[in-house]
């Protein structure tokens, strides 16, 4: 591989003056002459029938320029659909509900109205004067109880698909979708296993916890055409999805990218932006929609929770023989759980000849989940981990070893179907054998270690890059991705690599749909990656055309023309030369033409990305609280564009993943939410934290120029199961429920918790 | 929720911001509507975002002399707008409070510490309280203005439920007074949060221990619960239970178990009742052995 002098290194992130300053621009800071402000009508009820809803009162109130229902909305076919990313399409008709119910309300803090008035203050006032009239109707919150014959229905016209035929049920059914994927034959295999396990584990739903509430805002232009600015993590999806849900031609949107203050997958869909559109068009006036922190908590999408029981059997030789799994994802109210990726994630570490892997997509009246960062990844590998660790033991085995013996490799064959090409896990638990973190003793009572791996496949999908070179010999990129995790140092550093300059020559531009390069949404550990090879791809394109020119002047062919360091020479005559200054000033003068380099990628191969964490805790045996003495996270991260950006990445998710593991839930009474707060929300604080270690391992991906793989999402997912195998050591005690807060662990550690049996639900204390 | 505020509109109100105490005893006496006196914000405030509290008049009381009194003679006077970073720097506060300075030192963050007054924390009258409960311990009383003149009462008397105090109108809490210290002595505080910081008592327990001149037994304790009742609570069996004997492990656990029984928590989404009160005995065993280490010097 080629040696590089910017890739590789821990350049300071490019936009971090303005971010450090406040100078950086938020959908919340947006101030547009005449604009008006949105807020926006919940329901009370997490499951009603709305028999009528009366604005006239609303209307009334000085300042107050529209109030809109459902009704305001251009009517929509049921299961109109828009592309989202790759082969995924979303429910158009389903989004809709969820920007403004129509006829139920499915969830509780389910939007049903929208008002815009001249200031904030009389936006809520009013929005407090809209008379709804519900019919309160049974709810249903439990994922285990939702899929009962007798459960109440979230959607009374809703029946289960079938996903291997296609079919659908003849009863109606909270069950969306039914996936079986089956691999050799279970039944022997368990029949040769010396030792099998089989427990059910159960997550609660948790909030992505970004710190910016999501906000827009929409102005039609004197032509008519709509300009929105948006917090969404991906402008062109929040196009297409306007496109369908408004009826409007492409064409005539023009969706701004704001800077984004966290997304994680929370901010993908155009849950806000259709309201602000037509409260703009009623009225006339720029309309700005920011939601509150409660909103965010209660009803903006969080991250699925799930009920999974896994089975395992294995030879006394740490031989893994069969396993199966049922995993049964909430997905809220409309369908849509991430189940199919936790089959894969759960299941992706691991060589598996007999396998059954069952999901559930599973309706509840609760808040539709969205992504979050590696979606469905976290419970399903929770459970699995710590299911191997329990077999493990069983049988024995060191927990490390007995991974080593059944890790996968490149040419096997993932439960979902597909084959991995190059990938590093065995690598990377070697490198587990002999660290510190795994090899010092851990002394002391209550103390115990855990080991849990993660997987996620990593996104690829479309994205662009646009290089121009400037007049005075610097370049300028141009990309249409907005920027969630650094991105823009990232794609900086490969362009500076490329074309031989200093990263300080280097600017680079997010632009809107008008202007960038078309791009899908940013997530699912895919930027760097495909970016990657677009920005290869330019930088090639533009290093092409200066060549052509420096042909030209040197008078020799261009495979004759050598460029190093701002300097075209022919091969043969080095002192035929021409500097990059020359051809870029040229560049602007009459009869020459402009340089811009284009690059796009859409196909590329999953990068698979393997991590595994190392936690050592110590649980205070009179409380039942854990503190975290050491965590090591190791993770084959292909190639570290920029290191300390990478483990920054780790890093952070690691952190969520702790959270989710130890005190994150949604507590919920009939459907409502009880801890709509960061107060009782409980994301860690800096103190609760250890410095989390970083132990990155560089096997290249298959594909892309320098062999990167995406870092931001696998990170989230081992935490649940290592801190749990790390409780098992210092209590004695196996935990089968997140989160393991305090009181959870303290009953479990008196016989008063769930012991993993199927159906098992709750425990003591609550 | 719809028809509920969130945290955007805070209803009109008079804002005052008087120089002296017989002035924020005037406004307060003579508000037509609720009023109250405002030193650090921290509660109030927030409480005003979230439409717990309209009063129709905020009185600053951070300009009053006789609430920034911090001083150590023949005991602690502590004005009731003094922040708790001020007192938890007070190096007398430090040396013969360090259950004080220590609870001080817990509540919020760093930037709220800056702001939060003691006199806030008890006028506030939240049941989980941290500073409250070493300050009883310790037997503090509190001086209170008021329009017919001052009147002081023992710190415990002071609260009446979950924000609700013996204050009448136009009366304001002057200053906490702690008395010193007697010899062989010792005082601890301890909270239960599932975080490390910024979070609100699962249950709280400060305790103080007077030994026996001889040093063998205890001669006085007293144990104060927070979040577990609607006031903070002192332990009162628990503490008759403890004088006189020797306070070895088994003695301070069942402390623990008697304290429990003064306590009569509810179930939250910060924790059951039974947690509660399986936490009471073992912060009451805590504390209390904290306490005697710090007695015997």
């Amino acid at each position: 591989m080629a040696e590089y002098s910017v890739i590789g290194t821990s350049l300071a992130k490019v936009d971090a003056p303005e971010r450090v300053t406040g100078k950086a621009t938020y959908g919340a800071d947006l101030d547009l002459p005449g604009m008006l402000w949105a807020k926006l009508v919940r329901s009370p009820h997490a499951h009603a029938r709305i028999k009528q809803i009366g604005t006239s009162r609303a209307k009334a109130l000085p300042g107050v320029k529209a109030v809109i229902t459902a009704h305001d909305l251009p009517p929509l076919p049921k299961g109109a659909t828009a592309p989202l990313v790759g082969e995924v399409s979303i429910d158009m008709s389903a989004i809709r509900e969820i920007v403004m119910a129509s006829d139920k309300v499915r969830y509780h803090g389910q939007v049903v109205a929208a008002v815009a008035a001249t200031d904030p203050f009389i936006a809520e006032e009013a929005a407090g004067l809209v008379d709804v009239d519900y019919e309160p109707l049974p709810v249903v919150e439990d994922v285990l109880q939702a899929m009962q014959p007798d459960a109440p229905l979230v959607h009374e016209d809703l029946h289960t698909l079938e996903e291997a035929t296609q079919e659908k049920s003849g009863q109606p059914s909270n069950v969306s979708t039914h996936m079986v994927y089956t691999r050799g034959d279970v039944e022997a295999g368990f029949a040769a296993a010396d030792a099998v396990v089989e427990k059910t584990y159960t997550t609660q739903m948790v909030h992505q916890g970004y710190l910016e509430p999501q906000a827009c805002a929409a102005r039609i232009e004197p032509n008519g055409k709509v300009t929105l600015w948006t917090s969404a993590q991906g402008h062109f999806t929040v196009r297409t999805q306007l496109v369908t849900l408004l009826g409007l031609p492409a064409s005539q949107l023009k969706v701004v990218p704001m800077e984004i203050g966290g997304g994680f997958g929370g901010k993908a869909l155009a849950l806000f932006e259709p309201t602000a559109i037509v409260l703009a068009q009623k009225t006339s006036r720029p309309v700005k929609l920011v939601v509150s922190r409660e909103e965010v908590l209660r009803a903006t999408g969080p991250g699925a929770p799930a009920v999974i029981t896994v089975k395992a059997g294995a030879t006394q030789d740490g031989k893994i023989t069969a396993l199966t799994t049922t995993m049964r994802y909430d997905a809220g109210a409309f369908p849509g759980s991430p189940v199919a990726r936790g089959l894969l994630v759960g299941l992706a570490p691991y060589k598996l000849d007999n396998m059954v892997a069952e999901g559930f997509d599973v309706l509840t009246n609760k808040p539709r989940v969205q992504a979050y960062r590696a979606p469905g990844g976290t419970p399903a590998a929770f459970a699995v981990e710590a299911l191997m660790d329990a077999l493990a033991a069983e049988i024995h085995v060191d927990p490390l070893a007995f991974r080593q013996k059944n890790a996968a490799e490149e040419g096997d064959t993932l439960p979902l179907g597909m084959p991995l090409n190059r990938i590093g896990l065995t690598q990377m638990l070697k490198q587990i054998e002999t660290h510190p973190c795994w090899t010092t003793p851990l002394e002391g009572p209550h103390r115990g270690r855990g080991l849990a791996l993660g997987y996620w496949i990593g996104g690829s999908f479309t994205s662009s890059a646009e290089v121009k070179i400037n007049p005075d010999a610097t370049a300028s990129i141009f990309v249409g991705t907005v920027d969630l995790t650094g991105t823009r140092t990232t794609i900086s550093q490969m362009v500076a690599d490329e074309l031989q300059l200093d990263p300080q020559d280097i600017t680079i531009t997010v632009g809107d749909t008008d202007s960038a390069p078309f791009a899908d949404l940013s997530g699912g550990s895919r930027i760097t990656y495909t970016m990657s090879a677009a920005a290869h791809q330019a930088s090639q394109d533009v290093l092409t055309q200066l060549k052509e020119r420096a042909a030209e002047k040197l008078k020799v062919s261009i495979a004759e023309v050598e460029y190093q360091a701002k300097r075209f020479w022919a091969k043969d005559d080095t002192r035929n030369e021409v500097n990059l200054a020359e051809l870029a000033r040229e560049s602007v003068a009459w009869g020459s033409g402009p340089i811009i380099g284009k690059g796009s990628t859409t196909r590329m191969q999953p990068a698979h990305a393997y991590a595994a964490h190392v936690a050592d805790v110590e649980v205070d045996p009179d409380t039942g609280k854990v503190t975290i003495l050491r965590y090591t996270c190791f993770q084959d991260v292909g190639k570290a564009i920029n290191p300390t950006q990478v483990e920054g990445q780790i890093q952070g998710g690691a952190v969520q993943g702790i959270g989710w593991a130890l005190n994150e839930e949604y507590i919920f009474d009939n459907g409502e939410l009880k801890n709509a707060s960061l107060l009782d929300y409980r994301c860690p604080v800096a103190l609760d934290l250890p410095m989390i270690e970083t132990v990155l391992t560089e096997v290249p991906a298959s594909e892309g120029p320098y062999g990167l793989r995406g870092v931001g999402e696998v990170p989230i997912v081992p935490p649940g199961a290592a801190l749990a195998n790390a409780i098992y050591r210092a209590t004695g005690t196996r935990l089968y429920e997140l989160p393991m807060n305090p009181e959870r662990i303290f009953w479990a550690t008196r016989g008063n918790g769930t012991n993993g049996s199927h159906g098992a639900n709750g425990s003591g204390g609550e | 929720m719809s028809k509920k505020k969130e945290d955007l509109s805070v209803d009109a109100f008079e804002y005052a911001a008087p120089q002296n105490l017989q002035d924020a005893v005037a406004l307060l006496a003579e508000a037509s509507g609720e009023a109250r006196p405002l030193a650090g914000g921290t509660d109030l405030i927030a409480q005003m975002k979230e439409n717990r509290r309209s009063p129709s008049l905020v009185v600053d009381v951070k300009k009053i002399p006789e609430l920034n009194v911090l001083s150590y003679e023949a005991g602690l006077r502590i004005g009731a707008a003094v922040s708790c970073t001020q007192i938890a720097e007070f190096e007398p506060v430090r040396v013969h409070y360090p259950a004080l300075a220590e609870a001080c030192a817990l509540i919020g963050s760093y930037q709220i510490q800056n702001r939060a007054a003691l006199g806030g924390n008890f006028c506030n009258a939240a049941p989980s309280a941290d500073a409250v409960p070493p300050a009883i311990a310790y037997g503090a009383a509190l001086v209170i203005a008021g329009p017919n003149g001052q009147r002081e009462i023992p710190a415990e008397d002071f609260f009446v439920g979950p924000g609700q105090t013996v204050l009448e109108k136009g009366e304001v809490l002057v200053e906490i007074v702690l008395p010193s210290p007697p010899p062989h002595s010792g005082a601890a505080y301890l909270r239960f949060i599932p975080r490390e910081e910024m979070d609100i008592a699962v249950a709280g327990v400060g305790s103080f221990v007077q030994l026996s001149p001889d040093a063998r037994t205890c001669g006085q304790a007293r144990i104060v619960l927070a979040a577990v009742a609607p006031t903070p609570v002192r332990a009162k069996e628990a503490e008759a239970f403890l004088t006189g004997r020797a306070l070895d492990e088994t003695t301070l656990a069942q402390a623990g178990e008697l304290a429990s029984q003064a306590a009569s928590p509810i179930s939250d989404v910060r924790g059951s009742a039974a947690y509660r009160i399986e936490l009471v005995k073992v912060l009451t065993r805590r504390t209390l052995g904290m306490a005697l280490e710090r007695a015997r010097g």
